[in-house]
């Protein structure tokens, strides 16, 4: 389908996807992510708890530790530019009983290692001074001021549309199947027709080891699929807590957090679930209540709001404790497996780190950093910033319970990452993500997306 | 800016109404009738007439125009009156954050605005819970959608959103449902509910409409399925036997909730059991420039009712302005510990000088029972009724029977069941 042979071919547009053709774009490499689903973000990175993580309990020496640590370093320099929220929160680790107690020694020093020095241990006292709201069975706690919430959604869009701006493509609705590479060229087999390139970045998430058995005929990974279950809550509960409620983690997960988001409301999660599908993002009533229940016993307010949402998502582990970031020289490819449940906040550094790879092991093309790129501006969507609906002449207010403008909805209609189905729209626009869900403007926006989705919130009436 | 809004000027409101159905268009009518000069409606969607907007069908009106009425045409009926009487309605108008002392945050088109106004009430109305609150296991696929959703579909866009849903309750709204299902050509396969009996009173109207609509009661809906579009539900009896409908869509009806978000992220104190804002018996707020009326009060009551009750509340406000409502500031709160009694309203009594208010305690139910609805204070039983109770079937008490002069202090409600 193109003629033309890219520098570098990214699979998948997934927040690290979208990170990655960033970064090779930011480099000058011509470059073009190829997506399989009809929308980007549709895998793994279409939910998970917001939060930028500093790298303070990420495993010691990691690659995982590196690229956090580099992709928080690299998001707070550039979210202002870009014009992404952040909400420097910080975080509190909890601990509700006395062997919880005897382990944050262990975090703070593992905090220190890992270069994060402020954070220290307090006492019941001035955690409950902090968190007034908390349950008085609490502690003791460790302080993170560091730990912050973002924008999942607009931070990959901003990456992604970073790279589009500077010369890169996007191809949506193209499957990778197989691909040859020979005399230093890829030319990979798609739903779309052929498409060649000199370097293969996979990223493909959850189906990142499948991509590489049918491209490479081998994977050093299986991925196993971890799903997260979350419940948010009525915006109203936002103001119960002011930072990230962790608990102190277990071997196998980090446990189910209290959070803020950035578009302010309280959401409790998630569950570790390991199971067999890549794409079986069900919920669960049982497990769904239990977080509820959890959250009450830390957060005794919450029994009186309102459930807005729930979601959940699939985190792409695997057998191993680390990211599988692996590149094979001779073949110009490089993996970036088993980003597990830190993508969002490991995204920058990855990209970084892949780059730094890629440059080290790979005879690369010439092309020479962009020495004045565009710098476009994301799409505002946070609580407290500057919403649309305080803008003049944005039409008419569509979503009423989060303020979603007509201009807004018809801007992510348009253009190379238009929304392609609602799913789409929600996480460029946030409409019917509020609290009624979609019981007074779903009609409106089925009108208004009319001919837009692949698959139609409504059809019409015959005769009607 | 402001002046694009309000041509009137945006702080020398006397009352300004939030939310333009039934309860609030029946407020402002009211309240113009009662002499008081400047009244402003802020409605949010592009009309003024709420719900009954979208509900194509009768009957409505019966207790405003003595007539049958079909939802629209009520609606219209009602915004012309508001007009008529020298109400202002500003549409596609937000109220954002209602502050202290009458203060509003508004927005529209034009941008945003503080508007100031003496005496403020909330006439926002309900919704339907929707699927997330509901914690309903399984996908989700487009196609789970509520009542409102569906009639603002089919009444105002002419769009149906799948041809072949179940139909998940039995309440009124409900069979309104069906109603709507049958206007657009839309077949439901099934409609169930989890309790042993229809939920809403039984009205022969609402017998033809179920024709051929298989009715399951006893059935409890365990989880959706499908990745785009909805393929089918999994439903479960009393006896933990499961089994698929292959469907197309889900019509989650019923089980309303107050929308009374201003009220939790600002300063009024909400009611957790009726969901809607803590008032006394004139509908009053816990910041006294801030009344309520309508079905923000408590899940759900027909738009006659609604109407009625903004009528009277423009009634109280009027008094209010004028310096009549007199009340001391001794209250009573009305309380109870009964799992049985799912909510009540109003929350508190003022004892007032000049009388008036509610006439009735409304309550309602969580499950079907038999006994006697007692209530009482410290000095023993002030009132009781034999009772037979249901779920989502209002139960009135006449407040006048409750509270007389020289009582003091709470108010305990209790039933005591009746072993069957």
């Amino acid at each position: 389908m193109k003629a033309d042979v890219f520098d570098i071919i990214v699979i998948g547009a997934g927040v690290v996807g979208c990170a990655v053709a960033r970064r090779f774009v930011l480099e000058g490499a011509r470059v073009a992510v190829v997506e399989k689903a009809d929308d980007i973000l549709d895998g793994a990175s279409k939910a998970n708890s917001a939060i930028l993580h500093t790298g303070f309990d990420a495993p010691s020496g990691s690659v995982e530790l590196a690229c956090i640590r580099e992709g928080y370093r690299e998001y707070q320099k550039i979210h202002h530019d870009l014009g992404l929220p952040i909400d420097n929160c910080g975080a509190h680790v909890v601990a509700w009983n006395k062997d919880q107690e005897a382990g944050l020694q262990a975090i703070v020093d593992k905090a220190h290692s890992n270069g994060i020095g402020e954070v220290v241990q307090i006492s019941k006292p001035e955690l409950l001074g902090k968190e007034p709201n908390l349950d008085g069975s609490a502690i003791a706690a460790i302080s993170v001021p560091g730990e912050a919430i973002i924008d999942p959604w607009s931070a990959p869009y901003a990456y992604l549309q970073q790279a589009l701006a500077n010369g890169g493509e996007i191809i949506l609705d193209c499957e990778v199947r197989s691909g040859k590479f020979a005399a230093g060229e890829w030319k990979l087999d798609t739903s779309r027709g052929a498409i060649r390139g000199r370097h293969v970045i996979n990223c493909a998430g959850l189906y990142g080891d499948l991509v590489n058995r049918s491209v490479l005929g081998e994977s050093a990974f299986n991925i196993m699929p971890r799903k997260g279950q979350f419940v948010v809550f009525d915006k109203a509960a936002a103001k119960l807590i002011s930072s990230v409620i962790l608990p102190v983690p277990t071997s196998r997960t980090k446990g189910v957090v209290l959070f803020r988001t950035v578009f302010g409301n309280l959401a409790v999660g998630p569950t570790a679930e390991d199971q067999q599908s890549r794409c079986d993002a069900s919920t669960d009533e049982g497990a769904l209540q239990a977080l509820i229940s959890t959250g009450i016993e830390k957060l005794p307010a919450l029994a009186h709001m309102p459930v807005t949402a729930v979601y959940a998502g699939l985190r792409p582990a695997c057998e191993f404790k680390d990211y599988q970031i692996d590149a094979k020289p001779a073949q110009n490819w490089i993996t970036v497996g088993a980003i597990r449940s830190t993508g969002l906040s490991g995204a920058l550094g990855i990209a970084r780190y892949v780059y730094d790879l890629y440059e080290n092991t790979m005879s690369k093309p010439a092309h020479s950093a962009l020495s004045k790129p565009v710098v476009p501006r994301a799409h505002v969507l946070a609580q407290n910033a500057n919403r649309d609906w305080k803008q003049d002449n944005h039409g008419e207010i569509i979503c009423h319970c989060e303020l979603v403008s007509k201009r807004e909805i018809n801007k992510a209609l348009e253009g190379p990452l238009a929304a392609r189905s609602l799913a789409g729209l929600k996480r460029q626009t946030r409409v019917t993500m509020g609290r009624c869900q979609g019981f007074y403007c779903l009609a409106r926006l089925a009108q208004l997306t009319n001919g837009h989705f692949k698959t139609p919130v409504s059809e019409e009436v015959n005769g009607g | 800016m402001v002046d694009d809004f309000l041509q009137g000027g945006a702080d020398n409101i006397d009352v300004a109404v939030i939310g333009g159905g039934p309860s609030g268009l029946a407020a402002a009518t009211e309240l113009k009738k009662q002499g008081v000069s400047r009244v402003v409606v802020l409605e949010r969607e592009p009309q003024a007439g709420g719900i009954p907007r979208h509900c194509g069908h009768p009957p409505f009106g019966m207790r405003e125009f003595k007539r049958i009425l079909s939802g629209p045409i009520y609606a219209a009926r009602l915004v012309e009156n508001a007009s008529a009487a020298g109400a202002e309605i500003l549409t596609s108008t937000h109220v954002v954050e209602a502050r202290p002392d009458g203060h509003l945050l508004i927005a529209n088109a034009k941008g945003i605005a503080e508007i100031k106004a003496r005496r403020v009430i909330y006439a926002t109305g309900v919704r339907e819970t929707p699927r997330s609150a509901r914690k309903i296991s399984g996908d989700r696929p487009l196609g789970v959608i509520n009542t409102g959703a569906l009639q603002s579909m089919v009444y105002l866009e002419k769009r149906k959103p799948f041809a072949r849903p179940v139909i998940i309750g039995s309440e009124l709204v409900s069979f309104s449902a069906i109603m709507t299902c049958r206007h657009a050509g839309i077949r439901p396969v099934a409609m169930i509910e989890a309790r042993h009996s229809v939920t809403a009173r039984w009205p022969s109207s609402l017998f033809p409409p179920l024709v051929g609509v298989p009715l399951g009661m006893a059935t409890r809906l365990v989880s959706i399925h499908g990745d785009d579009l909805v393929n089918g539900i999994v439903v479960e009896n009393p006896n933990g036997v499961q089994r698929r409908i292959e469907c197309d869509g889900v019509i989650l009806t019923g089980q309303f909730m107050p929308e009374s978000s201003l009220a939790l992220c600002g300063h009024l104190e909400v009611d957790a059991a009726s969901g809607g804002p803590l008032v006394d018996q004139f509908g009053r707020c816990t910041d006294p420039s801030y009344f309520a009326t309508g079905n923000v009060l408590r899940p759900v009551e027909t738009a006659g009712w609604s109407w009625n009750e903004g009528r009277n509340t423009g009634r109280w406000v009027a008094a209010d302005l004028a310096g009549d409502l007199t009340v001391s500031h001794e209250e009573i709160l009305i309380t109870t510990n009964s799992s049985l009694i799912k909510y009540f309203m109003p929350q508190k009594i003022v004892l007032s000088r000049s009388g008036g208010g509610m006439a009735n305690l409304q309550l309602r139910f969580s499950r079907s029972a038999r006994g006697e609805l007692i209530a009482g204070n410290s000095d023993g039983v002030v009132w009781s009724r034999k009772l037979v109770v249901h779920p989502e079937r209002r139960v009135l008490v006449p407040l006048g029977k409750l509270f007389h002069d020289g009582i003091i202090g709470r108010i305990e409600l209790t039933f005591r069941e009746t072993q069957t």
